[in-house]
């Protein structure tokens, strides 16, 4: 029978391998968007009229958009943008969930009662609905995309949390620590968050994968990135008008985001293997 | 017997606490923010006057304060009452949503049969040589079917099948000739403008589902009885499916009453890149032309349906699953 199979430790390149290839993925792409300048010698917002929709070429690498710019360093600085909206709705929506995670656990009773129900009603709403809907009467921008993408996906970790912590403070550390006199805050903060963190680093890290894609569909829709600032959703969202005639501003926009969501799931799943073989499938 | 009759009384309190909180949250949610839905025809219409305005918004009601806008709101909303949209030909909510329900619903439910159809064998095939060469290639596909954004996947479709290769319609719900159709050419003709569509909605939660059944599957495998079942040589396809499968599938269950919100949300999209006058496209434009009430009906609908799917996974499972009936196990 073929199931022995789980038996047998995994080989190195079982074990490392994901997190390899996610961290190639996920580096070349940061460095790329880090280091826009020295890559592309072309100013990413400067039209150039005798240049409109070039194809792709040796001296315009991805070719040119309708207004003609280089689309190679649209995608770099759109890269920035996007990485940045990814990173920092991540860091709001973690930051949500751990507070509202670690109260509910903790406390427990009619504090938990609370969150958890709300955190219920949360998870009822399409989200993209209610992202839409925030973000159209807030006025599209990047704070905006941000906060809205941050404050509509916080229910996972607050609920990965609560459930650690749960179990967490029942331990003997936490407990004995309770005895010795320490408040609900300090037993939160030194007992509690170090040992419930591994599951929220790959929860943050799968989350970066979500929240960019989120932002690409909400730019993709004009509600996003606002023009004449890059991002791979709004290139995508120009290279649709001109989709029969300059198919190359569609297709590296989207490899863009296909490659960077690919590398920062693959990291996620990487680190949960190795950081908590309790969780492998 | 008293400790089912308890459990259900729970569920219904939560029920109610839950379908509360989602009135209030979009309720508060829109009126918060700046902007009115009588700026269509007042600040954009020069000849409209203060009195004009004041007299707009009293007929919407927007002039009281917003408990009590809430409460009148909430009132007419048990009667399915979701008052007048505030933008185009002002007709009830409800019916602008009733009309859109059909295609939205019919799509997504297409798509929920074929990813069904589709990732239900290859989980369970995955599973059955866990770490074979079907299984590391269908990890594979799992995870760029992860990473592919369901907009670029559907302009790249619209370039070949649409442009290069035309042999699929790229917007629209019908073509022009439709009216003359006989009616089964109606239907294949909707047929056809709705494949590209479809086949992206089922592209996207292809690789969750199929990841769910696979890792459901390896559960039920590793159970004493079916390895009983191995060990008495029974051949693949008795074990999967006679053993195997009912119980792989529960799971399946509960997911499919939790990817109504995404599926409701992915709407938008798609409705929007092929021009198709479902749910999403209508939501997209109330959102644009800030139609409050719109939004508001929308906005609950979409969440009273996850509701609603949740608990019918809940109930589905109960069935299908006798320790849950019997009350043993949570």
């Amino acid at each position: 029978m073929r199931n022995k199979k789980p038996l047998t430790p995994p080989t190195r390149f079982q074990r490392y391998g994901l997190l390899i290839l996610g961290l190639t993925l996920v580096g070349t792409i940061s460095i790329a968007a880090i280091f826009a300048p020295l890559l592309t010698p072309y100013d990413p917002f400067v039209l150039n009229v005798d240049n409109l929709l070039q194809a792709p070429s040796s001296t315009h690498l991805f070719g040119t958009d309708a207004l003609g710019r280089d689309v190679f360093s649209r995608i770099l600085y759109g890269g920035r943008v996007s990485l940045w909206v990814g990173f920092v709705a991540v860091g709001i929506s973690t930051a949500i969930g751990l507070v509202l995670g670690l109260t509910a656990g903790y406390f427990g009773g009619l504090v938990d009662e609370i969150i958890m129900r709300g955190v219920d009603v949360m998870l009822c709403f399409p989200s993209f609905f209610l992202i839409l809907a925030v973000i159209a009467f807030l006025e599209p921008g990047l704070m905006n995309i941000m906060i809205v993408i941050g404050f509509t996906s916080w229910m996972g970790v607050a609920r990965l949390v609560r459930a650690e912590t749960l179990s967490l403070r029942k331990r003997d550390f936490a407990q004995a620590s309770k005895l010795a006199g320490a408040g609900p805050i300090r037993i939160m903060a030194t007992h509690i968050l170090p040992n419930a963190i591994t599951p929220v680093l790959v929860s943050a890290t799968l989350g970066v994968a979500g929240a960019i894609l989120v932002e690409s569909s909400l730019s993709f829709l004009g509600l996003g990135v606002q023009p004449p600032d890059p991002s791979w959703g709004n290139l995508l969202m120009d290279g649709k008008e001109v989709l029969e005639i300059a198919p190359w501003l569609s297709v590296f926009p989207g490899m863009a985001i296909l490659l960077t969501v690919l590398g920062y799931n693959l990291l996620g799943e990487a680190l949960r293997d190795i950081l908590d073989p309790r969780l492998k499938q | 017997m008293l400790d089912i009759g308890l459990k259900i009384l729970a569920k219904i309190a939560w029920v109610g606490v839950v379908f509360i909180g989602i009135t209030v949250i979009s309720f508060w949610v829109i009126h918060l923010a700046p902007g009115s839905p009588t700026d269509m025809q007042t600040t954009m219409n020069p000849t409209a006057t203060i009195e004009t305005r004041q007299k707009l918004e009293k007929l919407y009601g927007l002039d009281k304060p917003l408990h009590v806008q809430y409460g009148n709101w909430v009132s007419r909303m048990v009667r399915f009452d979701f008052g007048r949209s505030m933008s185009g030909d002002s007709r009830p909510v409800w019916e602008r949503i009733k009309e859109r329900l059909p295609l939205t619903f019919g799509m997504n439910i297409a798509s929920l049969f074929l990813t069904l159809l589709i990732a239900i064998p290859i989980g369970m095939y995955s599973a059955w040589k866990q770490d074979g060469w079907f299984d590391r290639g269908m990890t594979v596909f799992v995870f760029i079917g992860f990473a592919v954004p369901g907009f670029w996947l559907a302009l790249l479709l619209m370039l070949w099948f649409g442009i290069y290769y035309p042999v699929f319609p790229i917007s629209g719900l019908t073509s022009l000739d439709y009216a003359l159709l006989s009616p089964m050419g109606k239907v294949l003709d909707i047929a056809h403008h709705l494949a590209l569509p479809i086949f992206v909605y089922t592209f996207g939660s292809l690789a969750g589902m199929s990841r769910f059944m696979r890792s459901s599957m390896l559960e039920v495998l590793r159970q004493d009885y079916i390895v009983t079942a191995k060990a008495k040589g029974l051949p693949m396809h008795k074990v999967l499916f006679k053993h195997a499968f009912r119980n792989g599938l529960l799971p399946v269950i509960t997911l499919l009453g939790l990817s109504i919100p995404g599926l409701i949300g992915g709407s938008v999209i798609i409705e929007s890149i092929f021009a198709l006058p479902g749910l999403g496209q209508l939501f997209y434009n109330a959102v644009m032309s800030r139609d409050y009430s719109l939004i508001m009906g929308s906005l609950v609908l979409g969440a009273l349906l996850t509701l609603a799917g949740n608990l019918l996974a809940d109930v589905a499972y109960g069935f299908a699953d006798p320790r849950i009936r019997a009350g043993g196990k949570d």
